[in-house]
């Protein structure tokens, strides 16, 4: 059966049956209605839209946004501006609020199952130690702490060999 | 191996060969990679981000990915050199305009490119002719595994490789086959296919990617699930169950179209071949829009006097740097247009 639209009289596309007090509601709206209203009909989303949605969901706690790396010094509210994540470690940093965004865009998966590195022992926490080390010699470089930034160097390098 | 010698022919992908090549023009699949202990792109200071050029520069070229391996610094790169480079799909739109330190190695038969500081500190692609995603998966694990002897790649024990952008993370592997669906689009059937495709959760875009319209005849389809499922998962749901689709869908309407239309048919790719042939002056888009249908007269046996190779050679260069790279100089739209309308005369007249 073909309906017109409620608001405007164009062709129906979108149908809504909502039960309020026990009342049944049913709603026939055109797309551009639709959305209007609020209600997405979009199949898939793209990315910027997932990130929006995320941030409407989650925008008005105020603990997420101040998520901070420790290493490359972004805030999640940065990461929401940006779209981009600074660092690795921004994936454990951001975690509580980046685990479930992962996984709605990927099909509600949370874990790799696939390639590995070869040399996967160089574990996560000697590249996030790398990380610090490196951040710590910007700060001594830009101080101008050249003794300490030589020390820094020698101990980037000898976590670098592989 | 020089940039300038890439433009007098089509790169290999190009060549009009392959399995399903009526309907697949080429296979791509790319790995997005970071190096471990550095910020992502974004994050990096701008000493650092010449650093990561240099050093992956040097590694990239040193791992013996291709016998020949030729450099451009797309930062030192002319404007021309930079669209010629997206032209031929060897980088990203992106990556042209941009303006910190970045490069990318092309293999110099153009199968294998890797773009260094891109969105990520690497991207990996490897193109195919025709649908070849086997040959494209086993090549970029071999690039790929050269690579990882020399770097340290960001690896997180749960969520695979990481990636600036978290929509890649995992294998950070997209696959994009692109399409030639001229029939599906004449039969207004082409929505319902790609409303299909948006359910499987595939993207479909333009001819140049991501941010480019899905216009003409010509459309890339990728993945958009990178986490949990394997590289050869990935591949196999587009070998077994995506790819086969488009094409049986593009075949049924190009059969029936010749079996209730067959006059209208030929009265178009004649038409577009007669246009092409007699043409002085012409856009880019009235080019695609003509071979296109000249294609799907070659493809449908209809049109015997040229071939396949011959017409995907001018949708590339018939493009606006490719043309001017032919001449050897800048030219304003008007004189485009001349030159283009030139250059198919000649390369259909002689065919």
């Amino acid at each position: 059966m073909k309906r017109d639209c409620d608001k405007c009289g164009k062709a129906a596309t979108v149908h809504l049956t909502e039960i309020l007090e026990g009342q049944k509601l049913e709603k026939h709206l055109c797309e551009d209605c639709a959305s209007e209203e609020g209600i997405t009909v979009k199949a898939s989303l793209p990315i910027s839209q997932l990130l929006e949605d995320f941030i409407l969901q989650t925008g008005g706690r105020g603990e997420t946004s101040e998520l901070e790396c420790d290493v490359c010094g972004m805030t999640y509210s940065q990461f929401r501006q940006r779209g981009v994540l600074g660092c690795p470690n921004d994936y454990d940093a951001f975690e509580p609020v980046l685990q479930p965004m992962i996984e709605r865009a990927q099909e509600g998966a949370g874990v790799h199952i696939g390639k590995v590195p070869l040399r996967a022992e160089s574990t996560q926490k000697r590249h996030n130690a790398i990380l610090r080390l490196r951040a710590r010699l910007r700060t001594a470089v830009t101080s101008e702490d050249y003794e300490q930034a030589a020390a820094l160097r020698d101990q980037i390098q000898e976590l670098e060999e592989p | 191996m020089r940039l300038a010698d890439l433009t007098q022919s089509a790169g290999e992908w190009l060549r009009g060969a392959g399995p399903m090549h009526d309907v697949v023009i080429s296979s791509r699949i790319r790995l997005a990679r970071n190096l471990a202990g550095m910020p992502f792109l974004t994050q990096c200071s701008p000493d650092q981000q010449a650093d990561l050029e240099r050093r992956l520069r040097r590694e990239v070229l040193a791992a013996g990915v291709a016998p020949e391996m030729l450099y451009v610094d797309i930062a030192a790169a002319g404007e021309l050199d930079r669209q010629l480079l997206v032209e031929r799909h060897l980088i990203s739109r992106q990556h042209a305009g941009a303006s910190h330190p970045r490069g990318v190695a092309v293999s110099s038969h153009e199968t294998t490119s890797i773009m260094v500081n891109e969105e990520d500190h690497l991207r990996i692609q490897v193109l195919r002719s025709g649908l070849d995603l086997a040959g494209a998966i086993q090549e970029i694990h071999r690039t790929d595994d050269l690579l990882e002897e020399r770097l340290d790649y960001a690896f997180h024990e749960r969520y695979g490789y990481l990636t600036a952008c978290p929509t890649n993370v995992g294998t950070g592997l997209r696959v994009s086959v692109m399409l030639h669906l001229p029939a599906l689009k004449m039969t207004g059937e082409i929505e319902k296919a790609f409303r299909a495709a948006h359910d499987m959760r595939l993207a479909i875009r333009g001819l140049y990617g991501e941010g480019t319209e899905a216009s003409g005849d010509f459309f890339q389809v990728s993945n958009q699930t990178t986490l949990g499922k394997t590289e050869e998962q990935i591949v196999e749901e587009f070998l077994r169950e995506t790819i086969p689709h488009f094409i049986e869908y593009e075949r049924q309407a190009r059969s029936s179209l010749l079996a209730r239309r067959s006059l209208a048919i030929d009265d178009k790719a004649q038409r577009s071949l007669a246009l092409l042939r007699a043409t002085r002056l012409i856009s880019s888009d009235e080019t695609m829009y003509l071979l296109s249908l000249v294609r799907l007269g070659v493809n449908l046996h209809r049109i015997e006097d040229v071939d396949v190779k011959t017409i995907n050679e001018l949708f590339l260069l018939t493009q606006p740097a490719h043309l001017q790279r032919l001449l050897d100089r800048e030219l304003g739209p008007a004189e485009r247009a001349e030159a283009r309308a030139t250059y198919i005369r000649r390369r259909l007249n002689a065919n």
